[in-house]
């Protein structure tokens, strides 16, 4: 038959019912959409992950307290007290692979400027923490070695509290009081975006962890350590020698475990990137039961559409249509109804992912290769949920078809 | 066209209906020929099988000198379009599907493909020659039911068929409008195409050169007549009728079935 005609016909015949078409490409529609916001959203995170990796700083290695065995018996998780200042020292002034080092402490604390306030993490560091974690000052600078011995009420502040605190003017020379003390602002740090686990990073405040420790946060041990190893290629035997250093500091026996884990960023980005990973195929698989689910309604409307055009296929056959000039007829008609759904769900899909986006302030990512794949997953929905009508138009006898009312 | 003692059962569970049971009939190129007989009498079924829309349970039909009793049904489909033009009572035409589309439809099957041009040329020439060249774009719902049946024909005509298959053209109209149609079928028959139509009204089978019957499954008569003499008449009629209109009397072509003297 003239192959042209095909497509021209299947048009015809969904527009004589434009309401049923729409409803049924809704369903489509939502399908596709579903699956591009969420793949685009999974992989936005993954990418966000990756970068994030980057940003870690360079040839990182993380030290967080861990498990502590007492006669067999694990007390504490990940906040153990096993981490001292001294350890943190330790790892930079005997360790040679070790450029630098600083022990973490962190709290959630209002910071005060006359009548404004504004709840922030504060974080106590070393002086090398900024550059451990390549990051540069905007302007100001970052503390000294003298101000962190002498635990002097210095900070740095990020981008957000410049803005929440000081709405966007200069802080630097301006005392903000946190729990009571006066801290003196010395520096500003330059915009960085989202960690790994989805916060603000420039919604905080560094000061010497001297001050941070008793004063700021009231604890006496590192939540992390942050070390900094002078190449890539160290950073395994850094590992190595890091643990064997803490193991002799905590005095651990041969038969007992870490009391502490070692991790350096490329395990940080894999664990990030996996829990990423396993929600993008959760959300996806959700979304593509939705697509099932509409390629049924396919189905459901093109067996509908079959039976009332009975008499439409007798006279087809009767003018010479053969079986399978019917089946193609009714099975491009079901993909190009699934095709419409998958370009109003790619539409749709790249409106919700853009909404949910800005709303929730995650990262997308559209990939051309995850459109390509919804239309041709549309396409395929189409024929496999066509064929089955198209294949019962196709065997009907023209007589009976032609003679049904 | 050739048949000889086609049979054909239908197999409805432990039920055998014999809806024919052996029928010889020859047609040859040209003849204008009426199908008639009571309801049940098989005269549906014998038409399906001369329609090449059903296969005779036994028997031989020679059609063109091709044995089509035996061809698969992808093959049969080739003949309809190509040598089989339908007319039906219910016209059938596509709904929302203006009358060049309809007609142009089975060209679409056409074995070898045409052009959209020449598609599109073949349903304009195939209206003209039903009188619709005005009315190309007109949907079935905005057409009367004479203009509906004209189109079905012209459908039917538009793929050059030698031989047109009518069952009851005129069984859903009026007979002002049967007429019409009537008049049309057989200036179609004089310019060469075979016909065969299906009726159970006397009337219509007088415009035919040809009346064979149907009871219970087998041929009972077999006339013929002269159709000129109705076609003269009913032209005269249609004349009368265009020259003093509004017309008084659209009951039935009665003179014309005085004509050709058929015994009703």
């Amino acid at each position: 038959m003239k192959l042209s005609a095909i497509p021209y016909s299947a048009i015809k015949a969904l527009r004589r019912n434009t309401m049923r078409t729409l409803l049924t490409a809704l369903g489509i529609i939502i399908g596709v959409g579903a699956v591009i916001t969420m793949v685009g959203l999974g992989q936005g995170a993954s990418a966000e992950v990756r970068e994030q990796v980057n940003r870690l700083g360079q040839n990182v290695v993380l030290v967080f307290p861990g498990d502590r065995q007492l006669g067999g018996v694990s007390i504490g998780g990940g906040s153990a007290n096993t981490l001292t200042v001294e350890d943190a020292r330790a790892i930079r002034d005997e360790i040679p692979e070790v450029v630098a080092s600083s022990p973490e402490v962190r709290s959630q604390r209002v910071l005060v400027y006359g009548n404004r306030n504004w709840a922030t993490p504060v974080y106590g560091q070393s002086q090398d923490y900024l550059q451990i974690r390549d990051w540069p000052m905007e302007s100001g600078r970052m503390f000294t070695e003298e101000e962190v011995a002498e635990a002097a009420l210095v900070g740095v502040v990020g981008q957000t509290v410049v803005q929440e605190l000081f709405e966007g003017a200069d802080p630097i020379g301006e005392t903000v009081r946190v729990r009571g003390l006066p801290i003196e602002i010395i520096g500003v740090l330059a915009p960085k975006g989202m960690s790994l686990m989805g916060s603000v990073q420039d919604d905080l405040m560094i000061i010497p962890y001297t001050t941070g420790f008793q004063r700021v946060s009231g604890r006496s041990h590192a939540m992390v350590i942050n070390v900094q190893v002078f190449d890539e290629g160290s950073i395994p035997i850094a590992q190595e020698k890091i643990r064997d250093l803490l193991r002799e500091r905590h005095r651990l026996a041969p038969y007992q475990d870490d009391d502490f884990t070692i991790q350096n960023q490329e395990e940080v980005a894999e664990v990030a990137t996996e829990t990423s990973r396993v929600m993008t195929w959760l959300l996806g698989s959700i979304a593509a039961i939705s697509l099932f689910v509409g390629g049924i309604g396919i189905m459901n409307v093109m067996l509908v559409s079959v039976t009332e055009r009975t008499r439409e296929v007798g006279l087809r056959l009767a003018v010479g249509a053969r079986a399978p000039d019917v089946l193609l007829q009714f099975l491009i008609e079901a993909v190009i109804l699934c095709l419409l759904g998958g370009l109003g769900g790619i539409l749709m899909g790249v409106v919700a992912t853009e909404l949910i986006a800005s709303w929730a302030g995650w990262p997308a990512l559209f990939s051309v290769e995850a459109m390509v794949l919804a239309v041709g997953v549309s396409a395929i929905v189409g024929i496999f949920f066509g064929f089955y009508p198209a294949w019962k138009a196709s065997r009907l006898d023209p007589i009976t078809a032609l003679r049904r009312e | 066209m050739e048949l000889s003692g086609i049979t054909r059962t239908y197999d409805t569970g432990a039920v055998h209906v014999k809806a024919l049971r052996g029928i010889d009939l020859t047609v040859e190129a040209g003849e204008f020929l009426a199908i008639m007989g009571p309801s049940g009498s098989g005269k549906s079924t014998l038409m399906n099988v001369l329609g090449c829309l059903d296969r005779p349970t036994s028997g031989r039909y020679l059609l063109d000198g091709i044995d089509v009793a035996s061809l698969a049904r992808s093959k049969l489909a080739r003949v309809r379009n190509r040598t089989l033009g339908f007319v039906f009572q219910a016209f059938h035409l596509l709904p929302r599907t203006t009358a060049r589309e309809n007609v142009e439809l089975p060209l679409l099957y056409r074995e070898e493909e045409l052009s959209w041009k020449e598609i599109h040329r073949r349903a304009a020439r195939a209206l003209d020659q039903v009188g619709l060249a005005d009315r190309m774009d007109h949907t079935p719902n905005e057409l009367s039911g004479g203009q509906k049946q004209r189109v079905a024909i012209a459908r039917a005509l538009v793929t050059e068929p030698r031989i047109l298959l009518a069952d009851e053209p005129t069984g859903n109209l009026d007979s002002r409008t049967s007429l019409e149609i009537l008049a049309l079928l057989q200036d179609l028959n004089e310019e060469g195409i075979t016909i065969l139509m299906v009726t159970h009204e006397p009337d219509v089978a007088a415009f035919t050169s040809r009346t064979v019957r149907l009871r219970d499954g087998l041929l009972r008569s077999d006339r013929r007549h002269d159709a000129l003499a109705a076609r003269t008449a009913i032209s005269n009629w249609v004349d009368e009728d265009e020259d003093d209109a509004p017309h008084t009397d659209p009951t039935g072509p009665g003179p014309a079935a005085e004509a050709a003297g058929v015994d009703a």
